[in-house]
């Protein structure tokens, strides 16, 4: 009798063996893998020599002059690394501004029209993302559909150079990334009672007080997720800057696959991933920290 | 200038829908409700009486017709430009913030400073007698509390009209009867004119110092508890309010003849033909056979302690209801033969 219940237990460890070990392995191992290669010195060709070095971690921010050993800031790598945030934060800005007002429409239609709102919103996200970025190339691009529009009405003379500039990176991000932002938000505003509005006018609000007072407090924890899964996946960009950036204008994304490429050196790209996944990691820790402080228990 | 109507509505239509599927949810209503009075809107769910709340509000504008406030056109003025607070009934209460946050939210959004909101909270909240709960947040009260917060928050901006929408409905019976005295004492402490309103006819003769019986958004009697109570316009307002016993009859010389050929001495006003004789059943007293107005048989006796409910069939097969005391001498029983004693003084003639 008293066998049956660690029997039990023993068949729960053998049953739960296959996820357990996919997880160590699959997701967790080659994390370690990068985490240890970050530490050695690079190949000549490539790959790594097994010889523990902090050269990787000390590049990222510093940079050694090869003649005479002096020590500066690594302006370069700074100057990749503020472009990935800035952008990365207008981005979120941007699908901000505009999904709160699609979230909004959608959450107020009638229940039955919310499931097409909803799919024609998605539909972009289950189509390939190299065919979404050289379709915005082909309408921003200069002899592009907007150019020539432009043109032909006669507002401008010149094509704008939009494609290869930051621009051109922002306008692929905010659409690659707008239903990201979109879908937490309607979740938030579904759940929001808007006779709270009604209370909010009654007791002398404006429409800008109410929204500042009542809808945006309500609804912040559904703007704290979509900022992160916005923000997130726009800082490891690889796809969007590399088409629509030209490749000069690198976020950390173009940089990393550069250390493993051309550049060869995989030490420094192993400690620039780990950058990136600790900036994703500070931004969660943010948003728990915050949810946290939501719901007082 | 001195109004005598902190709340008027003139000609008030207003249509939900287009085409074919229009109604009119207030069909030309026209009121005026006094300072510092406790009127009620009573009438059926989809009479109208919540529409006319939120006109009032400013959050439906009108299809025709104006609202006034102390004698001022608001029509067209916005929810959060008028003097006016509301009471839901869904209290619809701030959830992210606490229950001090959400009784100064009407003054900080109002502009005023810091220690005045603190300063009106903390005795709006005594008031309320909730002082002790300042700090939580709505979804750690109880629905009684829920409402007390509510009712503080609407207090707060000190509104010349305080609107209630029937904020009681959501409560026990035994928590509505307390919140019912204490609305009551409100009103009479704060002297805010309170527009409430119901479908609980009780509560809004208990309450009320006037009340507006509507129905398929007409508004057809107003007046105090007891004018409603007594002299009822219509069939709708006998029977909404009240229990009431109709008899068919039909208007001759010198009062009505009832089907069973009795003939009732009650003034007719001005009607005549078919009309309904309205009787309430504690106007009807019972007496032996033949010693009352008309005779009648009693079809069931129900015993509800102090008062005795006996269902009675007159001879033209009519039914009605009158309510005795239990320790009258009489004891009715089915089957039993009784005479009715009928008050004619205080029956109504109303239209068939």
């Amino acid at each position: 009798m008293s066998r049956a219940p660690r029997s039990r237990g023993a068949n729960g460890w053998l049953l739960s063996a296959p996820a357990l070990i996919l997880l160590l392995i699959a997701a967790n191992g080659p994390l370690l893998i990068i985490a240890v290669y970050s530490f050695l010195e690079p190949g000549d060709y490539s790959g790594v020599r097994w010889i523990f070095s902090g050269d990787a971690w000390f590049r990222i921010l510093f940079h050694r002059d090869i003649f005479d050993g002096t020590v500066s800031l690594a302006d370069a790598n700074l100057s990749i690394f503020w472009r990935s945030i800035k952008l990365s934060l207008i981005t979120t800005l941007i699908t901000f501004a505009f999904g709160l007002p699609t979230a909004w429409f959608i959450a107020t239609r009638p229940a039955k029209q919310r499931a097409i709102w909803l799919f024609l919103i998605t539909i972009p996200f289950w189509t390939n993302l190299l065919i979404r970025t050289f379709a915005i190339m082909e309408v921003i691009r200069n002899q592009g559909l907007l150019n020539t529009a432009l043109m032909n009405m006669g507002l401008i003379t010149e094509p704008i150079q939009i494609l290869y500039t930051d621009t051109a990176v922002l306008i692929g991000m905010t659409y690659v990334y707008l239903p990201l932002m979109v879908l937490p938000l309607f979740a938030a505003i579904d759940r929001f009672d808007f006779r709270l509005i009604e209370a909010g006018y009654d007791l002398y609000g404006s429409r800008l007080k109410v929204l500042r007072s009542v809808i945006l407090p309500i609804i912040k924890p559904g703007i704290i997720a979509g900022c992160i899964l916005v923000f997130t996946p726009s800082l490891g960009a690889y796809v969007t800057p590399r088409v629509l950036g030209g490749g000069k204008n690198m976020m950390i994304g173009n940089f990393i696959e550069l250390q493993f490429g051309q550049g060869q050196n995989w030490p420094l790209g192993a400690a620039l991933s780990l950058i990136l996944l600790l900036s994703v990691l500070v931004a969660l820790t943010i948003y728990a920290a915050v949810s946290r402080r939501e719901k007082p228990s | 200038m001195d109004h005598e109507f902190a709340v008027e509505a003139r000609h008030t239509i207003k249509t939900f829908g287009r085409g074919a599927s229009a109604v009119n949810a207030l069909d030309d209503v026209s009121i005026g409700i006094r300072k510092g009075e406790f009127f009620t809107l009573l009438g059926p769910s989809g009479c109208g009486k919540t529409t006319l709340l939120r006109c009032v509000a400013g959050f439906e504008t009108p299809t025709s017709g104006t609202i006034l406030l102390s004698g001022q056109d608001i029509t067209s003025t916005p929810p959060n430009q008028r003097r006016v607070n509301t009471v839901f009934q869904s209290y619809a209460l701030f959830p992210h913030l606490t229950v001090a946050g959400n009784v100064g939210f009407g003054l900080q959004m109002l502009g005023k400073s810091k220690l005045e909101v603190n300063e009106t909270v903390a005795r709006v909240l005594a008031l309320v007698q909730l002082e002790d709960l300042a700090d939580r947040l709505p979804a750690q009260l109880s629905g009684g509390q829920q409402q007390r917060v509510a009712l503080a928050r609407a207090l707060a901006p000190a509104p010349e009209v305080l609107l209630l929408d029937e904020p009681l409905s959501a409560l026990d019976l035994k928590l509505r009867k307390a919140m019912q005295i204490e609305l009551k004492r409100l009103q009479t402490e704060t002297g805010i004119t309170f527009v409430f309103v119901t479908h609980d006819q009780e509560e809004a003769l208990t309450m009320s110092d006037r009340i507006g019986v509507m129905s398929g958004g007409k508004l057809l009697q107003v007046g105090t508890p007891r004018d409603i109570y007594d002299r009822p316009v219509n069939r709708f307002v006998a029977d909404f309010i009240g229990e009431t016993n109709f008899l068919p009859a039909k208007v001759v010389p010198g009062g009505v003849c009832l089907k069973t050929g009795d003939v009732l001495s009650v003034p007719t006003g001005d009607r005549a033909g078919e009309v309904a004789v309205a009787v309430r059943p504690e106007q009807i007293g019972l007496t032996s056979a033949g010693g009352g107005t008309l005779d009648a048989t009693v079809v069931e006796a129900t015993y509800f302690g102090t008062d005795t409910h006996v269902h009675l069939q007159l001879s033209d097969g009519s039914l009605l209801v009158a309510r005795v005391p239990s320790a009258q001498a009489i004891q009715p029983a089915k089957g039993d033969v009784l005479g009715l004693r009928l008050d004619t003084s205080a029956m109504q003639v109303l239209a068939p």
